[in-house]
């Protein structure tokens, strides 16, 4: 496992300030996750999901304690090199999606590789084969205003899966979905995971997420409260 | 690794088009202020050009040699401005290509008014300026004389009239006598029609007593070394044109009032929109930073896409303002009779002049300002923290 290991959390806390003083979103996380784990972050509202999303994905940092992502410190990266680090290794999967609202499919898919300086037919193949993966290939010079919610979110995965990176967060995905978009969403990701290795690490507390995990980690006023693997 | 700006180009450029109807009334705006600015410089250009060159072809020529008494805003500096032609010329004289004039105050009175002028007498052989003073050649017992159209009209004066002049020789003994109108010229240069009267330089020169004499020498370029003299001195164009020169100036000063605002309603537009833009798109900004932008690279997409607006708005100005400019550069532009009162050389048609420098200077002006005032309001997504630009949470 340690050999493995993607992300090492070691005693974080997050406190945001307030009006009235500063609220700890995070209180003291310890967390290690590895290779291919295909792991959820699971609690109400207002547990700090999202937050810790966040400091694993480089868009915050941690006020106390320290995150270890791919090796490389958090709160020691300047904000060029978080970037850089997302723009490499990271993709995101947000609950509204997030995509360019003037771009098509095919070009809101293509946008890391892009920023990745792939050539055009290297950038082409990857995406028709992201796209191909995911159904979408009929879909390719809609943009994001003519697709349903469950398209949407599948050019998402597209779009964080296309540059084949190490670790996909997902931040509630499902929440803007039917049951049935849900679960073939769901069951791409699984797809992907299985046939990349990529590891999955969703924030969410959908009933229908959780039956997919492997890893459920259950988080309440910003403290892990359980840790269990499942047999999925 | 960083993004090079060749994609963030072709990024704002998919991002402006996307953003459709905002985009096109900006660059409308600023399309208008483009073409204005340029038709209006040209203009000036245009006319700067047309009144020295007809400024120099009827009254300057290659540059003068004022007596070195005669002040031209000094009426009473006439009485001494005054000397021989120097000899050494005689033959350029007679050539025509050296115009001495003299030039003594009069008075003249026709139907019945009392009318100050200045007499100008010149050669009716010279070739160098366009007063028409072959004319003289025509058989008069009376002193031929030949005025403006605005003078002219002015005193009620037609041709073939009989007006009696007076004038003070240079023994100062007032004399009188008649003129004949001989001919009426047009010209665009108020500076030797206004109160003026032309008669041939013999005839002023025996009127005064002033035998070979002249106050001033026109030369062209070619000649004006070769007249050496201390009572001489030489007046270059640059000093003759001056007058031109500063009103022109002074025109484009009031046209910087013009382009300033013009340059601050679109900038103002674009201005907004940016502001609009960066508010209305902050998950989008959010996204590119998650998507592993850094905040420098989403600050330049912002601000190229701002300054982009004015390059969409140079190529909607062409397609418009070409036709439109080159039509009035070939037709002219008409200017009433009223402003030939303005003291200054103006045309019954203007032709304005776009020359390639005006139009680059233009063009950098406007995207320098749009990149300037893109760049302003697209500085805050570097403030922005990702987390919140990406719930759309800042105010």
């Amino acid at each position: 496992m340690e050999n493995n290991t993607l992300i090492s959390i070691e005693a974080i806390r997050k406190h945001f300030p307030t009006s009235g003083g500063s609220f700890t979103a995070l209180n003291g996380i310890d967390l290690k996750i590895g290779k291919a784990e295909f792991t959820g972050v699971v609690g109400p509202s207002g547990s700090g999901k999202t937050t810790l999303l966040n400091i694993i994905g480089s868009l915050d940092s941690p006020s106390e304690g320290r995150a270890v992502v791919l090796g490389q410190s958090i709160s020691d990266l300047n904000p060029k090199q978080a970037a850089l680090l997302r723009r490499s290794k990271l993709g995101f999967i947000f609950q509204s999606y997030n995509l360019l609202p003037v771009y098509t499919v095919f070009e809101n898919v293509e946008f890391p590789l892009l920023l990745l300086k792939f050539d055009d037919s290297q950038r082409r193949k990857m995406v028709m084969d992201s796209l191909e993966w995911l159904g979408l290939t009929d879909k390719v010079k809609s943009k994001p205003a003519q697709l349903s919610g469950g398209e949407c979110q599948r050019v998402a995965i597209a779009r964080a899966m296309v540059k084949k990176p190490e670790i996909v967060l997902a931040d509630e995905p499902t929440a803007n979905l039917d049951a049935a978009n849900s679960h073939n969403i769901l069951k791409a990701m699984v797809q992907l995971n299985n046939e990349f290795g990529t590891t999955f690490i969703f924030a969410t507390h959908d009933d229908k997420v959780i039956g997919y995990l492997r890893r459920k980690i259950s988080l309440v006023d910003g403290k892990v409260t359980t840790d269990e693997i499942r047999n999925n | 690794m960083l993004v090079s700006m060749n994609l963030l180009f072709r990024l704002a450029v998919k991002n402006l088009i996307g953003a459709g109807l905002r985009t096109w009334l900006n660059v409308i705006v600023l399309s208008f202020s483009f073409l204005i600015i340029i038709w209006h410089k040209g203009l000036l250009d245009g006319w700067d050009r047309q009144a020295k060159n007809e400024t120099i072809k009827w009254e300057t020529g290659g540059g003068q040699y004022w007596h070195s008494s005669y002040d031209p805003y000094d009426p009473f500096s006439l009485t001494n401005a005054h000397a021989k032609i120097p000899s050494s010329l005689d033959s350029l004289v007679s050539a025509g290509n050296i115009a001495p004039i003299l030039i003594t105050q009069g008075t003249i009175y026709p139907r019945g008014r009392i009318q100050s002028i200045l007499i100008k007498g010149i050669n009716s052989d010279q070739k160098l300026l366009k007063i028409p003073s072959s004319l003289f050649t025509k058989v008069s017992e009376d002193i031929p004389a030949i005025i403006g159209r605005n003078t002219a009209n002015d005193n009620g004066i037609k041709e073939g009239d009989l007006i009696t002049l007076r004038w003070r020789d240079a023994h100062g003994t007032f004399d009188a006598n008649n003129i004949k109108i001989i001919g009426i010229f047009n010209t665009d240069v108020p500076t030797v029609d206004m109160g003026q009267i032309w008669v041939p330089l013999d005839r002023l020169q025996k009127m005064m007593d002033m035998s070979g004499e002249a106050t001033i020498i026109v030369s062209d370029k070619e000649q004006k070394d070769k007249i050496l003299s201390g009572e001489w001195k030489f007046m270059n164009n640059e000093v003759l044109l001056k007058s031109i020169t500063d009103l022109i100036k002074m025109k484009s000063v009031s046209g910087y009032v013009l382009y300033i605002i013009l340059l601050s309603l679109a900038m103002l537009a674009i201005f907004d929109t940016q502001v609009l833009s960066i508010f209305r798109r902050q998950k989008e900004i959010g996204t590119y930073i998650a998507l592993g932008m850094t905040r420098r690279e989403v600050v330049s997409l912002f601000t190229i896409e701002g300054s982009l607006n004015s390059v969409l708005a140079g190529i909607l100005a062409a397609l418009y303002g070409i036709p439109m400019l080159a039509l009035q550069a070939s037709r002219g532009l008409s200017i009433p009779g009223g402003s030939k009162g303005f003291g200054l050389a103006v045309a019954d048609k203007i032709y304005p002049v776009y020359s390639l420098g005006l139009v680059i200077s233009t063009i950098l002006l406007i995207l320098l300002t749009t990149t300037l005032v893109s760049y302003m309001p697209s500085r805050r997504i570097a403030r922005m923290k990702p987390t919140d630009a990406l719930r759309g949470k800042i105010q």
